[in-house]
């Protein structure tokens, strides 16, 4: 696959605005028209090339083009924006809003990334190496659209405000999280790996949430329905499940009402 | 202030009968004159349409329902705000814009005046403010009297000549313009989470129907001889079956003559008329009742109405009506707010898709263009979308492609996932009219200047009037097949000129203009009762003084203030 290497060569006073690191905004392109494409610092336009030395050229459709980022892009936002093919992989860590809006494709984060991943995604997959902070696939403020497909899979810990009105898609959090799971979700699955604090499934119409540590404070809006055997991202548990929230309106099929399931690793 | 012509264009003045006759406009001090001399700036119009700057009779534009629905979405603002340039301002936001993209937008547009259309009277300061703050376009504000507590009060014991006088004065207080009437009556009896929904249920505790609220305004308006006449969003508005309510309350207008000094013919405005022409006992069979409603109005001349045409976008709704922004929130459980304003009204923001894919929002897409469609005097006919209620007012040249193009129409109901049952509950598809531009004029100028009493200034071209002059880069010889160019041509206006200053150049941006805010001072008779009422209920019942209520003149810093002398 063409592979386009954007090694980091300055560092942006503020944080850089990079809606070009995304295969859809180059492919077709030769190195020299890549180095010119539009990065923003607040409201100031830079070029791509005044941060990164770029090499390579790029495919001529996004799914034949991958993007490597060779280094450290901590304050480069928006990287993987409404992408819709092809590769996008980090060798460090970055910044906010990577993969936000994404349709397809893969984006392979080593490091950590900031707030808002794969924040309102609706295909491919995001793969982070390290932490995520918080707004992990979840909707734009004020949008009651959130995560509507694709995998998003956090190997580290994650903050608050995961899968917020999540749809569709899966959210993996292999580590622990703070607080706020799959609030307002209508549908998808959100898997946490580790422990969370409380308040799961907030509002919650319709989705699986998953959580096979321990949640500290369960939300009363949930009711133990049985404890199951159940595979889990390739893993065996046995967990507790729980409808709810019942304080929501819920919809129904065939006569019964669709709840949010609640899946919590049952008490040995 | 310089001289303008524009030389040689298809000028289409209904207010004059000129349809179409190639001939010259000349603006100097910001007024159509005859002639002007050689060092005019010359705007070639040759091969375009010429028509005076739009009116927008019923628009949802300033206000703190407005500011609402702009801090409860802000996903409004989502990829969908241009950046600043070159002194121009930031546009943000699509169903409800900023001030500045509010201002920007209609001038692109070619229209020179927009009516906010409900103004809670004790937030009458808040509205100016940002009318203030929205450029180019003249503006002017309907404060709400439908469900008023002096207004019960008065009319429960049929004292029109206490209403009147209080009515006077809440328009000077708020700088209003004119009676709106939102629900009446329901929007009170929402305090008690009931509503009114049809003319003769009583309100609670006022123990007044909407049928004597509305007559006692009617009757009020054409005592004090308002320029405009009373503006209605009737009772019952939004559910299938509501027609019969609509007819019974156009009925109250029968009998009653205009009475003012402006040339306005009306003693009814009925907005947002494809909202209450539903059929149907249920969404099951939700059907159009369009030509009922229309029939009526084509007999009874002393009745205007506007479209609230569906544009099927994404946007937000909201209106003095709260019990129904209630019911709405019930039906789409999107984020809604409500609020009570005191003694005077209420308001509901709820967020609305009128999507492609639902067969009722086909059915309401249809009604609002049969609406405009199966009228006769379109004089009498306004083009408006409620905005932001039945879509933006950015859509309005989509409106006049649809209503101009059978072809534009075809087009849609064909992207409609349930055509056929759309098709099935609506006339849109047998009808093949398509309007002229001239049509098009009477709707957006002639008609809505004369309905609010404005024709000295707005609506046509003769000498005197207000030098608002827009130019269309469309051919009428050879006006354009494809829907998508005519829309494109509306949308951004070749040439602007509003009062006499170019501020539209291509669909860009040239000036800020000159805006002013137009408002009401009626001069009636001094009412120690209704002074002495005002004064007594101010310390009993408001949260503010009075001396706090009323909107300072430095909140409207560039006034037109029109006066009417009421005889005792």
């Amino acid at each position: 696959m063409p592979t386009v290497t954007l090694k980091p060569i300055a560092e942006p006073e503020l944080c850089l605005d990079c809606y070009a690191i995304s295969p859809d905004a180059i492919a077709g392109l030769a190195e020299s028209e890549i180095a010119d494409l539009d990065v923003w610092e607040g409201k100031v336009k830079h070029r791509l090339g005044d941060f990164f030395a770029v090499s390579g050229n790029a495919g001529q459709t996004p799914d034949e083009t991958h993007i490597v980022v060779d280094g450290d892009a901590s304050r480069m936002k928006y990287i993987g924006y409404k992408m819709t093919g092809g590769l996008v992989t980090v060798k460090g860590s970055a910044d906010m809003y990577v993969g936000g809006w994404m349709k397809g494709g893969k984006v392979h984060v080593m490091g950590n990334v900031d707030s808002f991943c794969g924040i309102q995604m609706e295909g491919g997959e995001i793969l982070v190496d390290g932490r995520a902070q918080n707004h992990v696939g979840c909707a734009y403020r004020g949008d009651w659209r959130g995560m509507r497909g694709g995998t998003l899979r956090i190997r580290g810990d994650a903050g608050n405000d995961i899968g917020t009105f999540i749809n569709g898609g899966t959210i993996i959090v292999e580590g622990n999280a703070f607080i706020h799971v799959s609030t307002h979700g209508e549908g998808g699955t959100v898997i946490v790996k580790g422990d969370v604090q409380g308040r799961v499934g907030g509002q919650m119409v319709k989705g699986d949430v998953y959580v096979l540590g321990e949640i500290q404070h369960m939300l009363p809006g949930f009711k133990k329905v049985e404890t199951i055997e159940k595979e889990v991202d390739g893993g065996t548990y046995r967990l507790d499940h729980y409808v709810g929230d019942l304080g929501e309106r819920h919809p129904t099929s065939k006569g019964q009402p669709v709840y949010g399931n609640l899946y919590v690793r049952a008490a040995t | 202030m310089a001289e303008i012509l524009i030389r040689n264009g298809a000028v289409f003045d209904p207010s004059r009968g000129i349809d179409g006759d190639v001939m010259d406009v000349a603006i100097r001090d910001g007024q159509v004159v005859d002639s002007v001399g050689s060092n005019a700036k010359v705007i070639d119009a040759s091969g375009k349409t010429v028509m005076a700057g739009g009116i927008d009779v019923h628009a949802h534009v300033a206000g703190p329902k407005v500011n609402a629905g702009r801090t409860m979405r802000p996903e409004d603002k989502l990829f969908k705000s241009a950046s600043a340039s070159g002194g121009y301002r930031m546009e943000m936001g699509f169903s409800i814009p900023s001030t500045f993209r509010t201002g920007y937008d209609y001038a692109r547009m070619g229209y020179a005046f927009v009516m906010e259309a409900a103004m809670p009277p004790l937030h009458s300061p808040h509205v100016h403010e940002e009318i203030h703050d929205t450029p180019i376009i003249d503006e002017a504000a309907l404060p709400v009297f439908g469900n008023n507590w002096f207004v019960m009060e008065y009319l429960k014991r049929g004292e029109i000549e206490n209403v009147a006088a209080y009515t006077a004065w809440l328009l000077k207080a708020s700088k209003g313009y004119g009676i709106k009437v939102v629900n009446p009556g329901g929007t009170e009896a929402w305090g008690w989470g009931l509503n009114c929904l049809t003319l003769d249920d009583s309100v609670p505790y006022f123990q007044i129907t909407p049928k004597e609220i509305v007559s006692g305004l009617i009757q009020t308006n054409e005592y004090l001889g308002l320029p405009h006449s009373v503006h209605i969003h009737q009772n019952d508005l939004g559910n299938p079956g509501n027609y019969r309510t609509t007819i019974d309350t156009l009925r109250l207008a029968e009998g009653v003559t205009a009475k003012n000094r402006f040339g306005r013919e009306q003693v009814l405005h009925s907005t947002h008329l494809q909202f209450h022409s539903y059929g149907g006992t249920g969404w099951g069979d939700f059907e159009t009742k369009a030509r009922e409603v229309v029939d009526y109005i084509n007999r009874q001349k002393n009745i205007t109405f506007d479209l609230g045409a569906v544009t099927l976008d994404e946007t937000t709704t909201m209106t003095a009506d709260g019990p129904f922004e209630h019911h709405l929130n019930g039906l789409n459980h999107l984020k809604w707010t409500n609020v009570d304003v005191e003694l005077e009204t209420a308001a509901g923001v709820v967020p609305y898709i009128y999507s492609p894919s639902i067969k009722v929002c086909g059915i309401q897409w249809a009604i609002g263009l049969e609406l405009g469609l199966l009228c006769e005097d379109m004089d009498r006919c306004f083009i408006t979308t409620d905005h932001p209620n039945a879509g933006p007012f950015t859509r309005y040249p989509r409106i006049y492609t649809w209503l101009m193009s059978q072809k534009a129409r075809d087009a849609t109901i064909e992207s409609f996932k349930h055509s056929a049952k759309v098709v099935a509950a609506t006339e849109i598809a047998s009808i093949d009219r398509e309007l002229s531009l001239y049509e098009i004029a009477q709707m957006t100028r002639s008609g809505p200047a004369k309905a609010l009493g404005l024709m000295n200034l707005y609506g046509g071209l003769a000498p005197g009037q207000d030098g608002n002059v827009v130019v269309y880069d469309l051919d009428p010889a050879n006006l354009p097949s494809d829907p998508a160019a005519l829309e494109a041509a509306f949308q951004r206006a070749s040439w602007f000129v509003k009062t006499g200053e170019i501020v539209v150049k291509d669909g860009e941006i040239m000036s800020h203009g000159n805006k002013r805010t137009l408002w009401v001072k009626t001069n009636v008779p001094e009412n120690p009762q209704v002074k002495r009422d005002i004064h007594d209920t101010f310390i009993k019942d408001y949260t503010v003084g009075l001396q706090n209520y009323e909107v300072r003149d430095y909140l409207a810093p560039n006034p037109y203030v029109i006066e009417v002398d009421t005889e005792a």
